[in-house]
Parts: C-alpha cells; structure tokens; sequence
C-alpha cells in the first residue's frame, strides 16, 4: 500500500471513530422532520423546498467538517507530538499531508453520499416518486463535494503557518470572499486608480470562486446543469487544490515541529 | 574506515522568540560528534540542556540554523533511511483512539510488511514490552508507562540498526526501567548502534559505552561514563555502627550524622585508614565504605558554571 493511502486510511478511521460521522443522525433526524413538515404544504413547491433544505444541509455539515477538521488535521498532530513518532518512519512530510487531504476527502466524501441518500429518500418519500430532473440534484451534491475539497485544501494550508483559530478564521474568511468572486469581476471601479483597478481585477482571479459551485437553484427547479460547467469545475478544483497542496508541503516541509 | 553510525559536524540549532521573532534563542551550539556502529551511546544532560534538540535534528523533526549531520552515511535530510532507524520520541504520544495492536501495526506498514509479517511482529514486539495482554485497549486508557512502552516497541518494531531513544525511561516504574534496560542491553547484543538521552546517571553508566556531556547547548565532554564521573571521586563514606554505651573520638562525633542505628561520615581518601582505625578502637562495626562521587547534577553544575569560551569538547581519558 502506498505510504499516501496509509496515512488516507488512518485519517479516515480517525474521523470515524471520533464520531465525525454523527452529524448523519441529525441530517436524518432534519430530513424526516422536513418530509412531514413539506407534506403539509402545497405539492407544487415541496420538491423545490426538500432540494434546497436538503442540499443547504449537506453543503453547511460538510463545509463545517471541512473547515474544522481540516485545520485539525496537521495542527493537531503537531500539537499533540503524534507526528513524531509518524515521520521517523520512511514517510516524506508531503506524503503525510497528501494523507491526510485524501483521508478527509474520503471521509466527507462518505458522508456527503450518506446525506445525499437521505434526500433522495426523503424525496421519495415526499413524491412517491423519483425523475428525471432530480439527476441535477446528484451534480449539486458533486459541486458541493468538489467545494468541500478546495475548503479542506485551503484549511491544510493555513493551518500549516498558523495558530487553528486563525487558520479557521482566514479559510471561513476567504470562503465568504469566493463567493463573491463573479460580483468582484463585474464591478466597474471606475473611481480607483488604474493600479487598484488591476490588482482587483487580479484578486478575483486569484480567490478561489466558491461561486462556480452554487448550482442549487437549478437543481431544485429540476434545470439540467451543463456538462461544460461540470468539467470545468472538476478541472479548475484540481488545479486550485494541487496548487494549495503544493504550497502547503513546501511550508510544511520546512517547518520545525515542537 | 568504517563509517560512524552517525556523524554531527559545527551542529547548531537558534529558535527565534519574542516580539516579531527577532531574538534568538540558541538551543544547540556546534555539536560535534561521532558515534560509531555497535556502541550504545549516552547524551546526558539537564533538563533544557539541549539532549531532545539535538535528537530532533537527527529525526528531522526541526531543521539545524547551521552545521551538518549524517546518520548512516547519509544526510538526514534522507527520509528513506529511515527504514533501518528506531526512534523513540520523548513523552511519546500516538494516536489515543488506537489500540496498541493498531498503532504497531500503523506504523508496521511504513515499513512495506505483509499482514501476516505484521501480525507477527506486532504481537512479538508486544510481548517484549510486557503489553501483550493490554494490546486490544484504545491508547486513551493507557498510563504513561504503557505508553513508553508502546513508544519502545514501535521504535524497535521494524529491526532497525539504529535506534535513538529520547529518555527512554521517562515515566517507567522500576520494573519497567529494568525491563527497558534489559531490551538495551539486548539490543547492544545484536549489534545494534543505540543513542538514548537521560539526566539519570545509573543509567548511562550501566548501559553506555561512551557517553556526552550536553549543558547549555555545548557538548562539554565525551568518554566513557566511568571516566567522566570517576575523576570527579571526591572522598570516601563510612557508615558505622556503635554498641551502647561506646564513646566516638571528639572530631569524628563532630562530623557524623546519625541516620537509624547507623552513622555516617564522610572523609577524605588521606583519612580514610586513620578514622577507620580510630572507629575499631572505639568498638565501632563497620557497615560499609563507598567512594563518594558527586551526582550529575552536581557534575552539571560545576560545568555550566566554566567559563563558556573553555567549554569545547574535551576527551576525557580513563586514565
């Protein structure tokens, strides 16, 4: 096996076993009750109002998981001195932490699908029925899921330099700014100077765009998501990641542990 | 010439501190040193002396501001030689929602074995540590001891060559630290090269061949452990009792204390043959006489306190 996939496997059962994957009963437990709340209402906006409770849901849970356990991972670690013991074996700090994302990304990518199962079921019990339509709905659970992963990217990163706390308060910080991304790139800041214009311009590439990946909407209206927007969000998810993660190991790589 | 197991040359370690890190606070200065295949050596030092630092350069844990070292024959910057290297970490700590078997067998698959070699392994390394029966409990539960034991056979667990224990018995009763002992000294028997840090002086005198005087960041001396401390004899004690009613000399009576039945009292070798005389004709029994040394810390302390600019590392010859 190789030593990434070792480290990946044991982030995972670590996630397990300290009940990360509890927040499954409370999804559970907010499905039946919206299934029996949305069965009071009108049948013509239940199915939007499942979707949307449903993927709000699935989105906020992870983005928490993301956000909290992925600062974890390595501070934690360091923290405790449990990577002591870990790098004295024949494990380049770069593996470890390509561990650990692909550990976390298994784990919410376990949960998400746990979630999304709840839905669907929820839908069905709501509908009686499944359509054609609700497949938008398994693309808006992959773009959150692809979401998730920048998150927990941007999560490693910041908690390889700093303290947990700030490392939480700059990725929450920089997630609420990459979904303004778009608005950013259409603001005509004809007041700035032509420097502030262009560092903006180059800011709003420079962000991460969490705005890409909002496509609920659409899903629970049951309007088809583009094929194109799929595989431009997977491939522009890729990059961002592999570069955060790079970056991440060069600092980490150089990084004196207590 | 064969190649020293691990080789340190002007090795140096400064942390920055205080506001915007601008102060230096150095932690190891130019430690040079050998330490050859098949020896076990000692880094002794008080605490803060600079043992764990210069282990955590070895382990590439911390990066050195300056100098060089090389274990093996290779820089430690060379992650893949950690295959023939043991280490354990002071006041180890592993992943508490583990179970002994767990973590043994974790770090069992760095080393590429299959999961009946594994099995093995684990469940040998367990029985010499004396947790064979506590291997299916989660870490959480364990004691400080159990968990240095866990730290020992995860350190040794793979067979390596070389093994360096960072105070290796921290927190061990006296049965653990004789078993801790024994697993040494049966390492040394297999020709292991073992480095180990400790402020406790039977220790390094019992297992080391050679040991090195860390204080202050500076290596102060090497040898062997008698010489170091040997040399530093400063007299000699006698412990004595007296029948009722029997009357000491004035100038012993003035010196010795009584502890229990028992006197003691310290003197210098000259007068060793005199006071001895002196206590038979007062129809004293000797219990004992030993060789009083000075503690480490004492040794420490009378070393810190040299000037810093003589301090370099000398070596201190048995003769």
């Amino acid at each position: 096996m190789s030593r990434v996939l070792i480290v990946a496997r044991n982030t995972f059962r670590e996630a397990v076993r300290d009940r990360v994957l509890y927040n499954l009963l409370f999804f559970a437990l907010l499905m039946i009750a919206s299934a029996v709340v949305v069965g009071q209402i009108s049948m013509s906006i239940e199915t939007v109002v499942m979707i949307s409770l449903g993927l709000s849901a699935i989105s906020l849970i992870g983005l928490l998981i993301a956000v909290f356990t992925g600062v974890g991972l390595v501070s934690k670690e360091i923290d405790k001195r449990t990577l002591h013991a870990v790098l004295a074996k024949p494990l380049r700090r770069w593996e470890f932490l390509l561990g650990k994302f692909a550990g976390l990304a298994l784990t919410l990518a376990v949960n998400t699908a746990a979630m999304t199962a709840g839905l669907f079921t929820a839908l069905w019990l709501v509908k009686h029925s499944l359509e054609r339509g609700d497949v938008a709905v398994l693309a808006a659970v992959y773009f959150i899921l692809l979401k998730l992963m920048l998150v927990v990217a941007l999560a490693m990163l910041f908690s390889c330099f700093t303290s947990p706390l700030l490392a939480i308060l700059f990725t929450g910080g920089l997630y609420l700014a990459g979904l303004f991304v778009s608005e950013l790139r259409s603001l005509k800041l004809t007041t700035l100077t032509p420097q502030m214009q262009k560092f903006f311009a180059v800011l709003s590439y420079v962000l991460p765009n969490f705005g890409n990946y909002d496509v609920m909407g659409a899903a629970a209206h049951g309007r088809k998501i583009a094929g194109m927007l799929i595989l431009h969000n997977t491939l522009y998810t890729i990059l961002y990641c592999a570069i955060v993660l790079c970056v991440a190991a060069v600092i980490f790589s150089r990084k004196d542990l207590k | 010439m064969p190649v020293p197991a691990i080789e340190t040359e002007n090795l140096s370690k400064e942390y920055p501190h205080g506001f915007l890190h601008l102060k230096k606070k150095t932690s190891l200065e130019g430690l040079t040193m050998q330490v050859q295949e098949g020896e076990v050596f000692g880094l002794l030092g008080p605490n803060g002396a600079g043992k764990s630092t210069t282990i955590k350069l070895l382990m590439g844990i911390i990066f050195p501001t300056a100098g060089s070292a090389r274990m093996l024959g290779k820089p430690v910057s060379d992650v893949a030689m950690h295959r023939d290297i043991g280490y354990l970490p002071e006041q180890p700590y592993f992943y508490d929602y583990l179970t002994a078997t767990e973590v043994l067998d974790y770090f069992a698959l760095f080393h590429g074995y299959n999961a009946a070699e594994r099995r093995e392994r684990v469940q040998k390394m367990l029985r010499k540590v004396g947790l064979e029966t506590a291997g299916k409990i989660q870490l959480r539960k364990y004691s400080k001891g159990m968990l240095q034991r866990v730290g020992l056979a995860q350190a040794i667990l793979h067979d390596p060559n070389l093994v360096i224990l960072d105070e290796p018995m921290s927190g061990l009763d006296p049965v653990g630290r004789r078993e801790v002992r024994d697993i040494i000294l049966e390492l040394k028997k297999a020709g292991k090269t073992i480095l180990f840090s400790t402020h406790i002086l039977p220790d390094a005198e019992i297992l080391c061949d050679r040991v090195g005087v860390i204080a202050g960041g500076r290596l102060r001396g090497v040898g062997a452990p008698g010489a170091i401390v040997g040399v530093k004899a400063t007299g000699m004690e006698i412990a004595f009792e007296l029948p009722e009613g029997a009357a000491m000399a004035e100038q012993i009576q003035a010196k010795a204390e009584k502890t229990g039945a028992a006197y003691r009292i310290g003197v210098s070798e000259s007068e060793l043959y005199r006071t001895l005389e002196e206590l038979r004709a007062a129809g004293a029994r000797i219990v004992s006489v030993t060789q009083i040394k000075p503690t480490l810390e004492d040794f420490f302390m009378e070393l810190v306190g040299k000037d810093r600019a003589q301090a370099s590392a000398v070596e201190v010859s048995a003769q």
